[in-house]
């Protein structure tokens, strides 16, 4: 199956990828690629649109209409993709940084137009590329290049940033949970409307070294350990989920989609 | 069809002339003194099948245009200072990835927030170097509400025809002016497309260039062929490499293709007279003051010559060049600091004379500014 997947789906011509031995980018990027697998679409009329940043990377990799964009630009540029062809399919790939730093303000306005775009927040809680400075959801009180005394900054958590900013699907998956976020990003692409898939990804290089997270397969464990689905977190009081991370679909609504808007607006001025 | 004859805004015409052009998507953010530019596309693309989306800032805005015309679709954004430094980085990303777009710049005073409703034309320098590395540019600038319906659909050619950013270097004096203008017909316009891969050519490479504009074929997404983009330095698959054979052919070819091909793209308005002995070289609505002192100086019986830029970058420097050696002295007047005589003073290399007439008040050069300014370098003279 995986080998499958990786002839159908991958550039391998652009093969060895960057990331790290242990990285979670590698199967967060096969994870997307099962998941399209799985969706009847044609691959011709698949857009992968990237930032910067290790994530980033992702986008070079994969065999589709791919652009690896500027610093935080990803959904922007997704954005007029989308609008100039709504017919495209149109698939962000980004990371915590990239999303949620820099590209701070993109995320949270296509996410109140309610933007048909799915974006993929490969989320390891580290800048990466640059050498493991602390990002807008490193915890507060981890270690980075740049908080060497601790992080005084407060995280953001994606999914609710995503929710309370518009977004219409919002789910978590992991890299230890394969098969549920390889379903939770089929839903996601198969929303219409903005959807954000908050990717719990893991950085042993520099996020696991600096905080004494262990290896990837103790990185990969506490994924495991540490969350809880949110079907069975609603039975439960915040007494009893302590600090478990929410997985699964976490919000979902059916609000008018933009690019729907606007097609009804341009309708008006149709030829009868 | 009738001709037509209109009374039009600049910013207007620049969006009557874009959708003309074809341009049928328009992204931007609200900024004076262009916004008339954002109102009006609005209004208008959905009418011709179109769309417009007003983004959440400036950076937005050029990355949405990026995006549309990687779909295939030509497309506008139109700002002003502040929002033209925002755009720097994409606009080097549009260059580097030979996306072709049109990002309109009508001026204000600056820097900062300077005078936002007052005339400049102090982004001369920012337009060809406001990104960093070194990277190719086109600007253009037009000087009356009929040249920039004309030259909006210009800048759109050359993007299209060149695969490039190119900017529209508009006066706030221009934007807002309202002229009465006649309208050509439609069929009397030339409109370009980029090229796009032959479909039988399987050996096509989305980055390989060829041809006089050594400018590569690459289609939108979606059009079947599969490919990647990247403002990384990259190789004729459009794959990152920092191989440097790999980046010193990019480069070279990327700043080539236009160097190879100013005649084609360079314009502009010359007119001397023999006996001047004097030039006044400028560009946009400068040039209306500059046409205005030449006929108020002759009626003093003194004669001067008349070099308007149109085309800014790249740079007409062998017309320049030309130009020094037929006066004793150039005049370059324009609303900033000191901006194009420089590049003037290189060109001229001491052949003639060079002198700065600039302003930065807010307020534009007055024909008798001008006309005193050239009896002043002549009596110095005698």
């Amino acid at each position: 199956m995986t080998h499958e997947i990786i002839e159908k789906y991958f550039r391998k011509e652009m093969m060895p990828h960057i990331f790290c031995p242990g990285c979670g980018h590698g199967v967060l990027m096969k994870d997307i690629a099962c998941a399209i697998d799985r969706l009847d679409y044609d691959k011709d009329k698949i857009c992968i649109v990237s930032g910067i940043g290790c994530s980033s990377r992702a986008s070079g990799y994969m065999d589709f209409n791919t652009i690896h964009t500027t610093h935080g630009r990803a959904i922007a540029v997704a954005t007029g993709i989308k609008m100039a062809n709504p017919e495209l399919k149109v698939v962000v790939i980004t990371g915590d940084g990239d999303a949620a730093a820099i590209g701070g303000n993109h995320f949270i306005h296509a996410a109140r137009r309610n933007m048909d775009l799915t974006v993929f927040v490969f989320n390891n809680n580290i800048y990466g590329m640059t050498g493991g400075q602390f990002s807008p959801t490193t915890p507060t009180n981890d270690y980075g290049t740049t908080a060497p005394y601790g992080n005084i900054d407060q995280e953001f958590d994606i999914a609710d940033l995503a929710k309370y900013s518009g977004a219409t699907f919002v789910a978590r998956g992991t890299v230890y949970h394969v098969d549920k976020t390889i379903r939770l990003m089929e839903r996601a692409m198969l929303h219409k409307g903005f959807s954000v898939v908050d990717c719990i990804s893991n950085c042993p290089t520099y996020y696991g070294r600096k905080n004494k997270k262990g290896k990837a397969p103790e990185m990969i464990r506490w994924q495991q350990k540490n969350s809880i689905d949110s079907k069975a977190a609603e039975k439960l009081t915040q007494e009893q989920l302590g600090e478990k991370m929410i997985i699964g679909e976490i919000h979902h609504d059916n609000r008018e989609e933009y690019t729907y808007k606007y097609q009804k607006i341009k309708d008006r001025f149709k030829e009868a | 069809m009738e001709k037509n004859r209109v009374l039009m805004q600049g910013n207007e015409a620049c969006v009557e002339g874009a959708l003309v052009a074809g341009m049928r998507f328009f992204a931007g953010y609200p900024i004076t003194p262009s916004t008339e530019i954002a109102e009006l596309a609005a209004l208008r693309l959905p009418m011709v099948q179109g769309s417009f989306i007003q983004m959440e800032d400036e950076i937005a805005s050029i990355a949405a245009i990026i995006g549309g015309s990687v779909a295939g679709v030509k497309s506008l954004t139109a700002t002003s200072g502040p929002g033209f430094s925002l755009m720097q980085e994409n606009l080097g990303y549009a260059a580097m990835t030979e996306t072709p777009c049109v990002i309109v710049n009508v001026q204000r005073g600056g820097p900062s927030t300077g005078l936002p409703t007052s005339p400049s034309q102090g982004d001369v320098m920012q337009a060809k170097w406001g990104t960093h590395g070194d990277h190719p540019i086109i600007v253009i600038s037009p000087s009356s509400v009929l040249e920039t319906y004309h030259l909006i659909i210009r800048c759109f050619n050359l993007s299209e025809k060149y695969r490039i950013p190119v900017v529209f270097l508009m006066d706030e004096s221009v934007g807002h002016m309202r002229e009465g203008i006649e309208l050509p017909n439609k069929d009397e316009i030339e409109i370009l497309n980029r090229k796009l891969p032959d479909e039988n050519n399987h050996g096509w490479l989305p980055y390989a260039a060829s041809g006089d504009e050594m400018t590569p074929e690459i289609p939108p997404f979606g059009m079947g062929r599969k490919y990647h983009i990247t403002g990384l330095v990259h190789d004729e698959r459009g794959y990152p490499t920092s191989n440097t054979d790999k980046a010193r052919t990019l480069i070279t070819r990327l700043i080539d293709k236009i160097e190879n091909n100013r005649e084609d793209i360079i314009t502009y308005e010359e007119n001397v007279p023999e006996d001047a002995r004097v030039a006044i070289v400028c560009f946009g609505g400068t040039g209306r003051s500059v046409k205005r002192a030449i006929s108020k100086a002759k009626d003093e019986n003194l004669e001067m010559g008349l070099f308007r830029l149109i085309t800014i970058w790249p740079f007409p420097e062998d017309e320049i060049r030309e130009l020094s050696q037929k006066v004793d002295h150039i005049i370059v007047a324009e609303l900033n600091n000191g901006q194009i005589v420089n590049e003037v003073k290189r060109m001229a290399n001491c052949n003639c004379k060079v002198h700065h007439l600039g302003k930065v008040d807010g307020t534009i050069l007055m024909p008798d500014e001008i006309v005193n300014k050239a009896k002043e370098v002549l009596e110095h003279d005698a």
